[in-house]
């Protein structure tokens, strides 16, 4: 089983986002970066299914020369192959345009999944996966927290729980799946992992032909967070007579 | 021109989370169509509808299971059919998925949980969420018909009755009021109706994080899995459930569907109980939507201690048993 997963490099956000200068991007001056969770977890079911089926896992990112550290990241994961396309730095692209050059990619080989992050974690655009998808001629499901795939290879079965019911699409493949965290818990890079991913040769590919995209970032802003003065209700045991009054005067017990 | 917002319905009536997907659409100006795949348009659909002005309700009938492609076939027909200004729906896994599929089919672009949308010189300038809502987005959108998904974290639903009877349409013309017609859709094809869902019951039964009133969070301060059992029994006396920190999830001691959070469950309760909770940034952009917010916590500094509307320093094993007590002692 030939496994292509698709991830991003985005900011590690700590306590606080601060913003560049020109409210263009994140200022990560100070910050270190990362994949998202989502994607974490498509890399780690990718490696789990390759242990079972045999086959290999190709990780893909669209970014920066910068974005080797999460490829090598995932090599050391288990990941047998990487590849970049190569943006110029600073160069945010919209999800079409992402699509349109991950599917470059994912259509130069004879890949039987395409995993992805349900969305990732800065632009949380939720379409990436499903443009890929219809690029490809694939069926797609999305924001998957359980795949099993059927003993032939033939098919899988992705599973999420919406409002409380458990929902199963039946896939033939190949096909495309965005997950969710939770589906699995990722593994810790091993020692001859990482050695193994520092010297792993990257493949740079360039990124295709300019895909307009009618949305247009303008700029970005830290949303208020209105100042409020908690108000204690004291230490310990002593605030349950004020905790219970509070909640008397918010309604949720009965006065 | 008309605003097409996709409706998702629970027991006959329009969910919370369309609710304030209606309340975004009719923000737009234009009149506001729903769009609601289902067996027909029962008395409580259209009731639920008109409460939040709805002018006209489009029901599809004829896809039995929900099947995401399909549904955005069906939408995609209807922008042929309907002048369409905009296309909503609310920011779910299933409202985001199905305009995704929309934007593939017909390369129209797609802004995911948006905030405010205004139309001006047929251009749309938009705010959406970023990080989860942690960061704004402002963008400008270029297109003849606008996809986007609602933030329903952000936007409130805020109902505004219309008088005259809903008239209900069906794709081959005929109009009445609140009964059900078959949705002939043409352009749905065997490839859209591969990818649908099986329903079935999760076992877990009890009411969502996601709609829950009342949700009891517990932190890395509850100390292991065993720890939780008087969260559980505080949010079954106010009626709610329990949410959880990444931390819980990661450690193993509560399962990842009960995880609230960038990356887990977006809640927008009139109370959240936060409990030995620090209250990172990822765990802000799912509980921001929460009406009120009580913390208790050892450390007074904590964020969600200081963010918190009420706070309450303290150990929580000593104090959820003591609340559990003088809530059971006065018979709530």
């Amino acid at each position: 089983m030939d496994i292509l997963v698709c991830v991003k490099r985005v900011p590690t956000v700590g306590g606080v986002i601060t913003l560049t200068a020109d409210r263009q991007a994140i200022d990560t001056k100070a910050s270190g970066f990362t994949i998202s969770p989502h994607e974490e977890c498509a890399v780690e079911e990718a490696v789990r299914l390759v242990e079972r089926f045999g086959g290999s896992v190709t990780v893909v990112s669209l970014g920066p020369v910068a974005a080797e550290e999460q490829l090598r990241a995932c090599l050391a994961l288990g990941a047998s192959a990487a590849v970049l396309i190569e943006t110029p730095d600073g160069v945010e692209t919209g999800p079409i345009a992402t699509a349109a050059a991950l599917h470059a990619v994912a259509s130069s080989g004879a890949f039987d999944l395409v995993l992805l992050g349900n969305e990732a974690s800065d632009t949380g655009d939720y379409q990436v996966g499903i443009r890929l998808a219809h690029l490809l001629g694939r069926p797609a499901a999305t924001g998957i927290k359980a795949l099993t795939v059927a003993d032939d290879g033939a098919s899988l079965a992705a599973s999420r729980t919406y409002r409380g019911v458990l929902e199963t699409f039946t896939l033939p493949l190949p096909c495309v799946v965005t997950v969710k965290e939770g589906i699995n818990l990722p593994r810790y890079p091993s020692l001859p992992g990482r050695l193994r991913a520092k010297r792993a040769a990257i493949t740079r590919v360039p990124v295709g032909a300019d895909v307009a995209d009618d949305f247009r970032m303008t700029r970005l802003h830290v949303p208020d967070v209105p100042e409020k003065q908690a108000t204690v209700l004291g230490h310990g045991v002593d605030a349950v007579p004020a905790l219970v009054a509070v909640l008397e005067e918010l309604g949720v017990v009965p006065s | 021109m008309t605003t097409l917002c996709l409706v998702e319905t629970d027991g006959g009536a329009v969910t919370d989370a369309s609710a304030r997907a209606l309340t975004f659409a009719r923000s737009l100006g234009t009149v506001v169509g729903a769009v609601a795949f289902t067996d027909g348009g029962s008395v409580s659909l259209s009731e639920s509808l008109a409460e939040y002005g709805v002018n006209l309700l489009y029901v599809v009938s004829s896809i039995d299971d929900y099947a995401p492609q399909a549904w955005a076939r069906a939408l995609s027909e209807l922008t042929g059919f309907v002048p369409t200004t905009a296309v909503v729906a609310a920011g779910t896994d299933r409202g985001n998925e199905v305009l995704a599929h929309l934007g593939a089919i017909t390369g129209l672009p797609m802004a995911a949980n948006c905030v405010s949308a205004a139309l001006s010189g047929g251009l749309f300038t938009i705010t959406r969420q970023r990080w989860a809502g942690l960061l704004l987005e402002d963008a400008e959108l270029d297109a003849p018909v606008a996809l986007l998904t609602v933030a329903t974290d952000a936007v409130a639903p805020v109902p505004a009755p219309v008088s005259p009877g809903l008239q209900i349409v069906a794709m081959d013309g005929k109009t009445g009021v609140v009964s059900a017609y078959a949705f002939k859709v043409s352009q749905v094809s065997a490839a859209d109706l591969v990818v649908r869902a099986e329903e079935s019951a999760t076992g877990g039964g009890g009411q969502s994080l996601a709609s829950a009133r009342v949700v009891v969070g517990g932190g890395r301060g509850v100390g292991g899995a065993e720890g939780f059992a008087p969260l559980e029994e505080l949010a079954d006396l106010l009626g709610g459930v329990v949410g959880v920190s990444r931390v819980v999830t990661s450690e193993g001691w509560r399962p990842h569907t009960m995880q609230v959070g960038q990356t887990g469950t977006k809640i927008t309760p009139d109370l959240y109980l936060a409990c030995g909770i620090s209250g990172a940034i990822q765990h802000f952009a799912g509980c921001s939507g929460a009406k009120h917010i009580i913390a208790i916590n050892t450390d007074p500094s904590a964020p969600m201690m200081t963010r918190a509307d009420y706070a309450v320093v303290g150990d929580l094993h000593e104090v959820v048993p003591a609340l559990i007590q003088a809530l059971r002692t006065r018979g709530t």
